[in-house]
């Protein structure tokens, strides 16, 4: 093995030595985005090209996990919040090898991404949370579009006189498996927290906390939102889809989805999220990694490095998710004039960071296997909450 | 002299001939249980990397209640799968006859089975879907709410058995019909000679000598309920996501709870524990089979 890495110093020195790097993603939407960024990165390094591999995200982590069990991962790939403190304590994705100015991207994304004070790749794209909503249904109901700086009870208000039980409509869903959408937004707007920021106590006993999942439960209560079971057969978006449910907390990446639907294409626009004791939106954005065993590492960081710069920004936002480069963002916004995009920038302004641990996916799974029971009804949310709170405690023991 | 040594080439030949399968099977099967069986002894990193925990495994097993709660709905899958059996008797006895277009019947029977369980759970994800689903505006035309089948614990698990039957039936059909076959012709004739009608005849001839072939059937689909997998996971999804079903707890299965702590969660020896433990359980219920055949399977 050690005259295999004396070899690789060797080809390091050489410069013109030809290389093709591996570069895993998990987004079809953006495989062509991701193969233009790779011909122009060619283009500038006639050495090294790039391969892009596609695995769908349904099967993406189980993929990469054996992958870099295996010793056989891409050279660079595709990285999100949740999964990245478990890769980088594991030392399988590599520190950067140089001081990159970040003050190009938001804090929120390149905090993520830092690990035990060391910086590993860099912002891709971001994303924030807001309402969409369906103006056709406001506008049977005679309800008011919301409007920037609404509150709770605005949106409550407006759920209520949206829901038409005869109809099968409602004001909205109060979905269940998307907390980046919904309950981590609801919790951070009531001042609660879901992990503490030393990463080593749960919030979901804080009241705080509990008030911010109630928001949902009250909803749910109130027959405003579907239950649960209708949830589980058929999901919020396809509801949204076919106009049963008039507002629809999603993403910026939503947006391909919604201008695409042949439903939903001329009847939606986004809001920001409604206010409660604060107003906040979570923030998260994917980031490119080198992998720690890459044969080519001086290569791939040249790759995460122009992948983070103000050019490849630029081809990206033309085509894809909100580039993360300050400044880049316009042609993002300016691709669809008649949905005001510009709500998902403002709110970088005040948004929070997707929580996460050493072992999110842990706790991730007692988060659903807990709030299920309020959600079903079984639980009181304060009791679910603090027996959620009590396994995550004990799972943050463990990391 | 020379006898014993036309002998030792032909056994020799014999083994060149089945070495490429022993080959296989040691390589591709008896290995991997070893490779198994010693890692349900430790204790895994997230990424690769395992250290020795002794019985650790085994004794996570005995308390664990989501194990518990996947053996019970493995069993209870299990048993009532077995109701395919007769059905795909009475079904193979109708179609083992002179009748026109037998092959259309047979081949609808039989395409269930050879279509991919993926596409299969997904076709009946939709039947059985609360609001949209065919089965309930079929419920609906007689004024019956129907529930949300899969998402609803009182029926989740029932739901998923039905699928779970129509798909095999085909296959134990089949089988059963080559048995059926392979029953002389004299003994229906003997039979109609003393005056015994369809009925009497099917249940006085067809069944105990078709007893084999049932034997081998339910031996096979134990095997398979025991390991069902692919259902499940197109139909409640695995992971953190599978869990905000509220009929989850109803539809986890083994070999599912299995995927999950091996590649989701990352805790590959507990996993091993765990289908060592389903393997044990496979080998003690197919001894249980034989030793019961003794009391129903005739062999003619």
């Amino acid at each position: 093995m050690t005259g295999c890495s004396g070899s690789n110093d060797d080809k390091a020195a050489d410069p013109n030595e030809k290389v093709t790097l591996t570069y895993g993603v998990w987004d079809q939407n953006q495989k062509t985005a991701m193969q233009e960024l790779a011909a122009a990165f060619t283009r500038t390094h006639p050495a090294i090209t790039v391969d892009v591999q596609l695995t769908p995200w349904e099967g993406y982590w189980t993929k990469l996990k054996a992958a870099v069990t295996g010793g056989a991962a891409p050279d660079v790939f595709w990285m999100n919040g949740p999964n990245f403190q478990l890769y980088a304590s594991n030392k399988v994705i590599a520190p950067n090898p140089e001081q990159v100015d970040s003050s190009v991207y938001p804090k929120a994304l390149v905090d993520l991404y830092t690990f035990e004070g060391k910086q590993y790749g860099l912002p891709k794209d971001m994303d924030t949370v807001g309402v969409w909503y369906n103006k056709k249904l406001f506008d049977a109901k005679k309800v008011a579009y919301p409007k920037d700086g609404w509150t709770w009870a605005d949106f409550q208000n407006a759920a209520a006189g949206l829901t038409d039980a005869k109809a099968g409509v409602y004001g909205t869903a109060a979905e269940l498996t998307s907390f980046q959408e919904y309950q981590y937004n609801t919790i951070a707007q009531a001042g609660g927290y879901v992990i503490s920021p030393d990463g080593k106590k749960s919030g979901y006993d804080d009241p705080k906390t509990i008030q911010g999942l109630k928001f949902w439960t009250d909803l749910l209560d109130k027959k405003q939102s579907p239950d649960l079971k209708t949830m589980t057969d058929t999901v919020p978006l396809q509801l949204f889809e076919s106009g049963k449910i008039a507002m629809y907390w999603g993403g910026s990446w939503d947006v391909p989805e919604f201008t695409q639907n042949e439903y939903t294409k001329d009847k939606v626009d986004v809001a920001p999220l409604p206010k409660g004791e604060k107003q906040a939106t979570i923030i998260h954005g994917v980031s490119n990694e080198v992998g720690a065993r890459s044969k080519h590492p001086r290569q791939a960081w040249e790759f995460v490095k122009y992948l983070g710069s103000k050019e490849a920004a630029e081809i990206l936002g033309r085509t894809g998710p909100i580039p993360a480069y300050d400044g880049t963002q316009q042609a993002w916004v300016s691709k669809y004039p008649g949905l005001k995009l510009q709500t998902f920038i403002d709110e970088v302004n005040y948004a929070v960071p997707f929580p996460v641990s050493k072992n999110t996916a842990a706790w991730n799974e007692a988060e659903l296997t807990h709030l299920t029971k309020a959600w079903n009804g079984q639980q009181p949310v304060s009791q679910a909450s603090a027996e959620l709170a009590a396994a995550m405690n004990d799972l943050l023991a463990k990391e | 002299m020379a006898r014993h040594k036309e002998r030792m080439t032909e056994a020799l030949w014999a083994y060149a001939f089945i070495a490429p399968t022993a080959l296989g099977l040691g390589l591709f099967y008896l290995w991997p249980v070893l490779q198994t069986a010693y890692f349900s002894f430790t204790e895994w990193g997230a990424f690769g990397g395992h250290e020795w925990s002794g019985v650790d495994n085994y004794v996570r097993l005995a308390s664990d209640p989501e194990l518990g709660r996947a053996l019970l709905n493995t069993f209870t899958y299990t048993a009532l799968g077995l109701l395919s059996i007769p059905l795909a008797i009475v079904f193979a006895a109708l179609l083992n006859r002179r009748m026109r277009g037998v092959g259309v019947y047979r081949t609808i029977f039989f395409l269930p089975y050879v279509t991919m369980p993926v596409a299969v759970a997904m076709v009946w994800r939709w039947l059985y879907n609360g609001d949209y689903g065919l089965i309930n505006y079929l419920l609906s035309l007689v004024g019956v709410d129907g529930p949300n089948w899969i998402a609803d614990p009182g029926t989740a698990l029932y739901a998923l058995v039905v699928i779970g039957i129509w798909s095999s039936i085909g296959y134990n059909m089949i089988i059963l019909l080559a048995g059926m076959q392979s029953i002389p012709a004299e003994y229906y004739e003997a039979a109609a000679l003393d005056g015994a009608g369809p009925v009497r005849q099917f249940l006085r001839i067809t069944v105990p000598l078709l007893s084999p072939t049932a034997f081998f059937v339910s031996v096979i689909s134990v095997i398979g309920s025991l390991q069902l997998f692919d259902l499940v996971f197109v139909i409640a999804g695995s992971g953190a996501s599978a869990r905000a079903n509220p009929a989850f707890p109803r539809l986890q299965t083994v070999v599912q709870l299995f995927y999950d702590r091996a590649f989701v969660t990352n805790d590959r020896g507990y996993a091993a524990a765990i289908v060592m433990l389903l393997l044990l359980i496979i080998v003690v219920l197919t001894a249980v089979q034989f030793r019961l055949q003794r009391r129903w399977v005739h062999y003619a």
